[in-house]
């Protein structure tokens, strides 16, 4: 089969690979049909994730049909259309036993830390990903769904990652009705997040970012008030100054690791990976928030220390809320608002490309270039 | 208003968001939210027919934190540690938990280590690993790098120019391995030369 393989930072390339086998009866092979790049393959593609093997897959936002199944599967067979969340996870473990699926005990030796995700570094599991024409499901009976009829493709692909993260990061803000809500990064998940805000109530939703082709689609997409973060000397100032020096009730990080606005801080972690992650976007979300108020944080970081303003969220008295997100747990609500027309996650869909080109793919996304919020990878057998 | 009791007024009221924004409030009971509570206890959500899973065939000695009590039954099978890159791997799982520095710097390190054995490797195939292909810098051409860059008030371009310095390290580190090991074999060919 043909798949994305890691060759070092920066560099990936597609190389012909074994079909995966069946490891555990409750396995399956499921051919990938379409699969995405998200922005947390660009920390693993940048280097920054510890234990990111070269030859590796990367991938773990993907649907597809299956193709095998181990002996012990009985809610699946070959021939159905399947969507997979990014999370593996087991079902009974004293996490999963209670909801938190991203945080699985039994699917990841390398890290306690951490459940398993597919195709991200063996910091996470060691499993190879999406971004290729099979990849092995484990547990098959507790982590895809069959993909609703009336659903679309693209939809379903990202409703495995980047819309329940979005969905979720709203819901970690416990937003009441009327509060001004606060979201760093309109990337896919930032765009999500602003969306979703409105659902729970948020009386204003307003985005930051650098990139206005993506500040122009919060405007559009997500109805929300915009800011180049670019554009301000100081931008904790700024946002004091637009909520009448109170600060906003809820803020959410969906930036993450490699967030930009202070060189020192870029470059110590994305670049010289001295710290787990740049907390730029982190620190302006404890410093605009208001006291009293919480911080959501969906952007992800590396498992090294960061450099974060710890203080001042004591001080200000603030709630902290974060995971990764547990995707299967938002499915039935959200299928609810694809279908009612509340969400349409494809709307940011901006680039589909081969998987042979996928080493063009992984830089457009990376360098933002060409408008770029969201590439889905089409392989060819799908 | 902030140095006062009441809060600032909202720029849109409420009843006209909800005219104006589709599904605006649907999601306002908590209890419609599928996230809250954070741990709910539900067994039967998962579709699992297990009460502990059966254990997956561990094909070589897998690597894991220190932190776990035993093996979990399940695991990633891509990419099984070798070389240099996989002794330093090893240790680090074996030595250091989670919360230390030293076990994080040292995947890091190996992580640079595998890239460079790796492009070391390829070199001796047919098919060595091209710079320019694996980047994707091609797209810069076919994609409007320019325009998407300049005339932009992007913040990343200040570092972008260092990305080509990360890209072409382990090149210079293999081309430096394998100046120095040409140097020793050519010197121990001349001294065994000498010798004969
Ligand atoms: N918690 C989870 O389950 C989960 C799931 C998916 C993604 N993530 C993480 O969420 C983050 C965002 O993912 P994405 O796919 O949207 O990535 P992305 O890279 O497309 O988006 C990030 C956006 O943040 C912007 N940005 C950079 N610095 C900023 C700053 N200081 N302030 C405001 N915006 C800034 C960037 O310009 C970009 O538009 C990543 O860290 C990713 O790893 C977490
Ligand atoms: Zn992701
Ligand atoms: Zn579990």
């Amino acid at each position: 089969m043909r798949a994305m393989v890691y060759r070092g930072p920066y560099k990936i390339r597609v190389e012909e690979k074994d079909v995966p086998p069946i490891e555990h009866p409750n396995d399956a092979i499921v051919r990938v049909t379409m699969a995405a790049i998200c922005g947390s393959d660009l920390h693993l593609y940048h280097g920054m994730m510890p234990d990111t093997r070269v030859g590796m897959t990367f991938g773990h936002e993907f649907i597809g049909v299956v193709e095998q199944v181990g002996s012990s599967v009985q809610n699946l067979q070959p021939g159905d259309r399947v969507m997979v969340p990014f999370n593996i996870f087991c079902g009974t473990c004293f996490f999963c036993a209670r909801g938190l699926y991203s945080n699985c005990h039994n699917v990841n030796p390398n890290a306690t830390a951490v459940g398993g995700i597919y195709g991200y570094s063996h910091t996470c599991g060691g499993y190879d990903g999406g971004q290729s024409e099979y990849v092995r499901v484990p547990f098959a009976d507790v982590g895809p769904s069959i993909i609703p009829d009336w659903m679309d493709d693209e939809d379903a692909v990202l409703l495995t990652d980047a819309c329940p993260t979005g969905y979720f990061g709203a819901q970690l803000g416990d937003i009441v009705e009327g509060d001004v809500v606060v979201v760093f990064g309109a990337g896919p998940v930032g765009l999500f997040a602003a969306k979703s805000s409105w659902l729970m109530g948020a009386g204003r939703v307003i985005v930051i970012d650098h990139l206005e082709h993506r500040l122009e689609k919060a405007r559009t997409f997500a109805h929300a008030e915009t800011y180049n973060f670019t554009d301000y000397d100081d931008l904790v100032v700024h946002m004091k100054k637009i909520t009448d020096y109170l600060g906003a009730d809820v803020a959410i990080d969906a930036v993450g690791a490699e967030a930009d606005g202070s060189f020192l801080q870029q470059v110590t972690s994305a670049k010289l990976k001295l710290q787990g992650g740049s907390p730029v976007a982190l620190n302006w979300a404890i410093d605009s928030v208001r006291k009293g108020g919480t911080v959501s944080v969906v952007g992800a970081y590396g498992p090294l220390f960061s450099a974060v303003k710890f203080g001042d969220a004591m001080n200000k008295g603030l709630t902290l809320r974060m995971n990764q997100c547990p995707v299967k747990r938002q499915w039935p609500r959200l299928f609810e608002h694809v279908r009612n027309g509340y969400l349409k996650p494809s709307d940011i869909v901006t680039h589909r490309i081969p998987l042979e080109h996928i080493s063009e793919g992984y830089h457009i996304f990376s360098a933002k270039l060409d408008g770029c919020i969201k590439p889905l990878v089409i392989p060819n057998a799908a | 208003m902030t140095y006062t009791p009441q809060k600032p007024p909202l720029p849109v009221s409420v009843d006209e968001l909800r005219s104006r924004i589709p599904g605006w409030g649907v999601d306002l009971n908590p209890k419609d939210r599928p996230a809250v509570p954070k741990e709910r206890f539900d067994l039967e959500a998962t579709g699992a027919h297990w009460d502990f899973p059966e254990r997956q065939l561990e094909k070589w000695p897998r690597e894991r934190s220190i932190e776990h009590g035993m093996l979990p039954p399940v695991f990633g099978t891509s990419c099984p540690p070798r070389g240099i890159s996989g002794a330093i791997r090893k240790y680090a799982y074996a030595r250091y938990s989670e919360g230390r520095a030293a076990h994080w710097l040292l995947l890091l390190a190996a992580d640079r280590v595998d890239a460079v054995e790796h492009h070391l490797r390829s070199l001796l195939t047919t098919h060595p690993d091209n710079p320019i292909t694996e980047t994707g810098v091609w797209a810069e051409f076919t994609h409007h790098g320019m325009a998407s860059r300049f005339g932009q008030k992007r913040a990343d371009l200040a570092h972008q120019p260092l990305d080509p310095v990360i890209v072409a390290g382990p090149w210079v580190a293999a081309g430096g391995a394998a100046y120095v090991g040409a140097r020793k074999l050519a010197k121990a060919m001349s001294s065994s030369n000498g010798h004969a």
